[in-house]
């Protein structure tokens, strides 16, 4: 067993590698740790960042891979989800059933010793029946031992000697961050998360797919698609803006034209037809060069790459042409002024004194634009210009179930979980980047 | 004014040029003619024969850019990029690769196109502004917190699920309208109806937003102060005064995409199953049919653009300060 990184393993921990470093930077200015106390302070903020974090965590455990030699010589790329999901993987059913069902959706036909031949609803070959009680019980134990002890350490973390104390304050709700709020949604997704954990050894939670998958693993798995596509974009994006934007505004004259030039014809293409015009090609390229990659695993993840560059690409221009107006702004001021006049060098002076002062509009951008990429992920998947239809992916699940709509009766549990997984990340999304956008949009400062 | 516009046209030229040239890069020159040739007749048993023929019979057998057998002028003209880019501006798309003439095509589907997407825009600027413009009214109050929760869920779900929702509510269990297909005229109102729904619905939340932060950055201005200073009742404020003032910002974001309103949308035409320029494009994108891409590409770039003028026009209509 040996370590193995994906491209977008590398991706994912360099972005991990950048934010940290960019926060501690952020943080060390006393100004900008007050903004973010202020957005914290909201409770709903506190909340979404909390069920962010949850939805980061499992992206991460599954961006961690492993290459398992096995004897008979097959080598499957696995990662800790994976390993931590190992009983619902390799264990698939024939075919659909629904969520928590002991038996299959749909009638077979089965011939029995006399050679009769009966309709009959097959049981499942991986439910222990009548564990409901036990496992869900030994599931929210679980849930709450584990959310209590990690509750514990932050909180003697955060008490600096005095815990009796602290725990008082937080729940009487006096602390300065809505700590209360958080440990609550937190034991709340912790429980939630450990129950279904638990039950997945006995049921199939959400129920199966068409070839017998079990659709929380496919949820779960989705997740790193849906969070990859929402970060590691902005990762492509934030240079390009900030580079082109910054020099732009500041240098102005012809680079100005042609940097102006390049975003308007870029933004004058319809963003679908674009995204899906660079899939196409990249499409034709992967097919001529099958020698890139060495097993399935590797071509989607390497399309899930070209994926995200090509949307990088194509989004950059909105966030250029606010930092363009932004620097505009600062080059005239009596600081920049005076930078010059002591000979600080054109380069210097955009890294030090511009672009520290744009900061705002960049966090602003990050955020407002993660919850419109996990979306624009399920619908260019459904267009068939996004992630490799093998990867598992909200968008993929989505275009999967949207036929299983028409049987007769309906199976609507892949289309619920997809939903459900979606629409509380996408939600979260939105509500911290509400958050983050009244405290630090500086036209709503009072 | 005549001045002007002629300006921004001849403006708009070097930018569908680099559209064209971003498009050809992509097409051609990422990929080269052979490559798109074996993957069209399929990888497994291509000779280079075939691939010439490939080549020869859709005129891609051109150079790129510079010609060196052919004499004169045509060293530039008889080239990949003047042929298959720069005629797009005379609008001759071509044959797609199925063989068949895609202006007509285009010319064809249009009408489909805006039988879904004009009402889903009018109905929805309509829904949007009136909703925004009452919760304004009643600002701070229990009402305009909970229709802002209300409206951020209904951001937060993908388009698909209020697609496949309303497939299934009002065509599978309660048979109000069919669950695909398209008629012209006036027949084809029971086909149009529910896409139309859906999309209202889907834009409310972020159209609501939108309006209404555009209206509440307009009460706080002075003038506002001053109309109810001098007796004016809210409402009378809110329609004679705010709402002109915030027709201004509306106007940007709005009147630029009415020409786009053509190219329809790709999603809703294909799940309902409307012969529009969406599906169209899906149509193509999943049968790698480059020339139709291609084709759309252009054609939504100078749609845009057309936007961006009108957008200009539009405010010296709208607001005396602005001439042009």
């Amino acid at each position: 067993m040996t370590l193995f990184f994906l491209w977008t393993d590398i991706l994912v921990w360099t972005l991990v590698a950048v934010a940290v470093t960019g926060s501690w930077m952020l943080l060390r200015s006393p100004v900008s740790r007050q903004k973010w106390i202020m957005i914290f302070r909201s409770k709903i903020a506190m909340a979404s960042a909390i069920v962010l974090m949850f939805y980061l965590a499992f992206a991460l455990l599954d961006s961690v891979h492993f290459k398992i030699n096995k004897p008979n010589g097959g080598a499957p790329i696995v990662s800790l989800l994976d390993m931590a999901m190992a009983h619902q993987k390799d264990f698939s059913e024939r075919t659909y059933s629904a969520p928590f069902a002991t038996h299959e959706y749909t009638k077979s036909i089965v011939v029995d010793a006399a050679g009769k031949s009966t309709q009959r609803y097959l049981p499942l070959k991986y439910v222990q029946k009548g564990q409901m009680l036990s496992a869900s019980l030994k599931g929210i134990l679980a849930g709450m031992l584990i959310a209590v002890v990690l509750i514990g350490l932050h909180l003697l973390w955060r008490s600096k000697g005095d815990f009796s104390m602290r725990l008082k304050t937080v729940f009487l709700g006096e602390t300065q961050l809505p700590w209360r709020t958080a440990y609550g949604v937190f034991t709340l997704m912790t429980v939630l998360l450990a129950w279904l954990y638990v039950m997945s050894f006995s049921y199939h939670v959400l129920g199966t797919d068409k070839v017998g998958g079990d659709v929380f693993y496919a949820a779960l798995k989705s997740i790193r698609t849906g969070v990859l596509i929402g970060t590691l974009t902005t990762l492509v994006t934030l240079p390009l803006a900030i580079f082109l934007g910054v020099s732009a505004g500041y240098f102005r004259g012809w680079v100005d034209d042609l940097i102006q030039y390049l975003y308007t014809t870029l933004s004058s293409i319809p963003g679908v037809l674009l995204i899906a015009a660079g899939v196409l090609m990249m499409q034709v390229m992967m097919d001529n060069h099958p020698d890139w990659f060495a097993s399935t695993i590797e071509r989607s993840d390497l399309r899930l790459l070209f994926l995200i560059v090509i949307l990088g690409v194509t989004s950059w221009t909105g966030l250029c042409r606010m930092l363009r107006a932004e620097t505009l702004r600062i080059a005239k001021m009596d600081f920049v002024t005076a930078a010059k006049a002591f000979g600080v060098s054109k380069w210097r002076i955009m890294a030090r004194h511009i672009v520290p002062n744009l900061t705002h509009i960049i966090l602003i951008s990050i955020v407002l634009d993660f919850s419109g990429l996990v979306l624009a992920e399920a619908v260019l998947s459904y267009v068939g210009v996004g992630v490799d239809p093998t990867m598992y992916s909200w968008g993929n699940m989505i275009n999967q179930a949207r036929l299983e709509m028409a049987r007769e009766p309906m199976v609507w549990w892949s289309l619920f979980a997809s939903f459900i997984f979606m629409f509380i990340l996408v939600l979260a999304a939105n509500l911290f980047s509400d958050r983050v956008q009244q405290v630090l949009d500086p036209r709503n400062a009072q | 004014m005549l001045a002007y516009i002629i300006k921004r046209i001849l403006y708009a030229i070097p930018i569908l040029i680099g559209v064209n040239l971003i498009t050809f890069m992509l097409f051609f020159m990422v990929n080269t003619p052979d490559d798109m040739a074996r993957a069209q007749l399929g990888a497994k048993q291509t000779t280079p024969a075939m691939i010439a023929a490939w080549k020869a019979e859709k005129g891609y057998d051109k150079p790129l850019f510079y010609n060196t057998e052919a004499s004169g002028i045509q060293k530039v003209t008889d080239t990949l990029f003047v042929n298959e880019s720069l005629k797009l501006f005379m609008f001759d798309f071509g044959l797609s690769d199925a063989n068949r003439n895609i202006a007509e095509d285009i010319k064809a589907r249009m009408g489909p196109s805006l039988a879904i997407a004009l009402p889903t825009f009018l109905i929805a600027l309509v829904t949007n502004i009136s909703l925004a413009l009452l919760l304004v009214l009643f600002r701070g109050s229990v009402l305009d917190m909970s229709a802002m929760i209300v409206a951020v869920m209904i951001m937060s779900v993908s388009g698909l699920f209020y697609i496949i929702a309303g497939q299934v509510l009002f065509s599978k269990l309660w048979h109000w309208v069919p669950i695909s297909g398209y008629e012209s005229g006036w027949a084809g109102v029971k086909f149009v109806l529910l896409p139309v729904a859906i999309g209202v619905f889907a834009g409310l939340g972020s159209g609501v937003r939108w309006y209404r932060s555009i209206f509440l950055e307009q009460i706080n201005q002075d003038y506002v102060r001053t109309a109810r200073a001098k007796g004016l009742s809210e409402i009378a404020v809110l329609f004679r005064h705010v709402l002109p003032n915030g027709m201004l910002p509306i106007l940007t974001g709005v009147v630029v995409i009415i020409p786009s309103l053509f190219m329809g949308s790709l999603i809703m035409e294909s799940f309902f199953g409307i012969p529009g320029l969406g599906s169209y494009t899906i149509d193509a994108i999943n049968a790698q049919d480059f020339a139709i891409v291609k084709a759309m590409v252009f054609l939504g770039s100078v749609l845009y653009i057309v936007g961006l003028i009108l957008t200009d026009i539009s405010y010296t209509l709208f607001d005396p300060r602005v001439t042009l």
